[in-house]
């Protein structure tokens, strides 16, 4: 029997993105700019974009795949997919749901892809406008928890008080994003480094471990990745980025209403992490590149202990800067500048550096490059997380 | 001064949901009714139409004492509702309530928003009414006994 694996099945051949904008100051209206990206990735693949057959995202993105295939004029849409959950959880879940369709035939060409014009429509850091709140937000709202970070912020108390990790620990997680964001010109907080001294005095946002700086931005722009099947991947202009594994879902019962998740300080990973590495044969330490979706640095931080790459005994020792930096550190980490410096494109920016890094063409290239892993946004429910690999390691 | 932890103007509870309302009513009265299975005896919050332990559709409510230990916290001082601008910091506590299978609650640790806040704490419920809400209702918080 053939082993049902997406390993080595497809690989991604084209990326594209728009100009990243911070939240408000796109020129274009949001499916503008999913058509930007998604035309710049076939043309980066060399493919005509009549050429697509389907479309993959997450996040509820307003972009629908139906309106997308008329305005490009798709010849034949044979798949369209939208990963359940908000926020960036889907990332690499729309990617492998797109090599899934790849793999079994259900379509040739399929886009994942993410949009966001946070100007043109809502913030996501702002709290709700309704009078009255229903479902878990009942037990919720009405006591000030309401954004991101406040749903957030006591995973990230009890983890760092279970496991007496401190501050600096998710400082170096910031340091290092936007010191790699320095070099890129596409990088919204290129013009803008961080150091100690301005991270320390930045102001709280949640004490007591979510400094301005430990949040990720909120931007507008887009991002599309290409994904065909193994038997066509090189028959195109670049080196192919190899989909070795996806894998999503959720800790048991992680969306259990009012926070009673039964394992609560998680990025909820605990359970996807072994199980993606089984799909790509391959273990924490092969990885030469790691991108790992910053909505906060206390979720890349649980997200990096359940992937097996940081022991929560040994965080205080090993997240510092030098080792999170390319080209020299042990742990380069998103090495374009993340969510937190390059753009909050919902992670799908990572992806993009993923496969940049795998080609050789980084601007903040590592050595060590035959194998990335991306992490999808932490803490959410259903969560997912990808590896992605050169010809080496296929 | 309204007497509540938070500012008026917050989004309020909706407790006409058939699924809820016990909770609600509970609480208009100073009582703290929790979710329990009468199939099992499992405990469950927030409140759900089956028992994820045994599926039994067949849920009960049962008062607890109002006695709790703190879990996490958080102090937020970035105010994301127009209701909280200017308002400073406060303090969220997620509760853990041995009486009920150790369920967790979120609500506010009452007093100074400045304090420490020591997880492990013992904290005991305090019954906030909102009467001038459109619809009134009661909040549970939590004070450091």
């Amino acid at each position: 029997m053939t082993e049902r694996t997406l390993r080595g099945r497809t690989a991604i051949v084209g990326i594209g993105e728009t100009t990243y904008y911070r939240h408000g100051q796109s020129p274009d209206a949001e499916f503008k700019l999913a058509l930007i990206a998604i035309v710049n990735a076939c043309k980066d693949a060399g493919i005509d974009p009549h050429d697509i057959d389907g479309f993959a995202s997450y996040g509820n993105d307003r972009s629908d795949a139906g309106r997308l295939a008329a305005a490009l004029g798709v010849k034949e849409l044979r798949f369209s997919n939208m990963f359940w959950g908000g926020g960036g959880g889907g990332v690499c879940g729309a990617v492998g749901n797109a090599a899934a369709a790849v793999a079994t035939g259900m379509a040739d060409c399929v886009v994942a892809f993410r949009s966001l014009a946070q100007g043109q429509f809502a913030r996501y850091g702002r709290g709700t406008g309704a009078p009255l709140v229903a479902g878990d937000d009942q037990f919720i709202i009405p006591y000030g928890v309401m954004s991101p970070a406040q749903r957030f912020a006591m995973k990230v108390t009890r983890f760092m008080h279970d496991h007496g990790i401190r501050q600096e620990a998710l400082r170096a997680i910031s340091l290092a994003c936007y010191h790699h964001a320095q070099n890129n010109p596409n990088a919204v907080m290129r013009g803008r480094p961080l150091d100690e001294a301005k991270y320390d005095a930045s102001r709280w946002i949640i004490e007591p471990f979510f400094h301005l700086f430990d949040c990720c931005q909120e931007n507008d722009g887009a991002a599309a990745v290409i994904v065909v099947p193994a038997d066509r991947a090189r028959d195109f202009p670049h080196k192919p980025a190899w989909l070795l594994a996806c894998a999503q879902g959720c800790d048991h019962r992680s969306a259990a209403p009012a926070h009673n998740m039964p394992n609560y300080p998680s990025s909820h990973f605990r359970q996807i992490g072994p199980r993606l590495y089984d799909m790509a044969k391959l273990t924490p330490a092969d990885m030469g590149i790691v991108q790992c979706y910053e909505n906060f640095t206390g979720g890349v931080l649980m997200s990096l202990v359940e992937h097996g790459l940081v022991r929560a005994e040994e965080a205080n020792e090993v997240l510092v800067k030098e080792n999170l930096l390319a080209p020299g550190g042990n742990m380069p980490l998103n090495t374009s500048g993340g969510n937190l410096a390059e753009c909050y494109m919902h992670g799908l920016e990572l992806v993009n550096e993923a496969v940049r890094q795998i080609r050789g063409t980084a601007i903040n290239q590592v050595k060590r490059n035959d194998a990335a892993i991306v992490i999808g946004g932490p803490m959410v429910t259903p969560v997912s997380s990808l590896i992605l690999g050169s010809e080496a390691v296929l | 001064m309204s007497g509540l932890y938070l500012p008026e103007g917050l989004p309020a509870p909706n407790t006409g949901d058939a699924l809820t309302a016990p909770y609600w009513e509970a609480a208009r009265v100073g009582k703290l009714r929790i979710q329990k299975c009468r199939g099992c005896g499992a405990w469950q919050w927030g409140p759900e139409w089956i028992c994820h332990r045994c599926h039994s559709f067949d849920l009960a409510w049962e008062d607890v004492a109002g006695q709790g230990r703190i879990y996490s916290y958080q102090r937020p001082h970035h105010p994301v509702h127009p209701a909280l601008n200017g308002h400073g910091p406060y303090i969220a506590v997620l509760v853990e309530l041995p009486h009920a299978g150790n369920v967790r609650m979120v609500g506010n640790l009452l007093g100074d928003p400045r304090q420490a806040v020591q997880i492990g704490a013992a904290v005991e419920a305090v019954f906030e009414h909102h009467e001038r809400a459109d619809s009134p209702f009661t909040l549970v918080q939590w004070r450091v006994v």
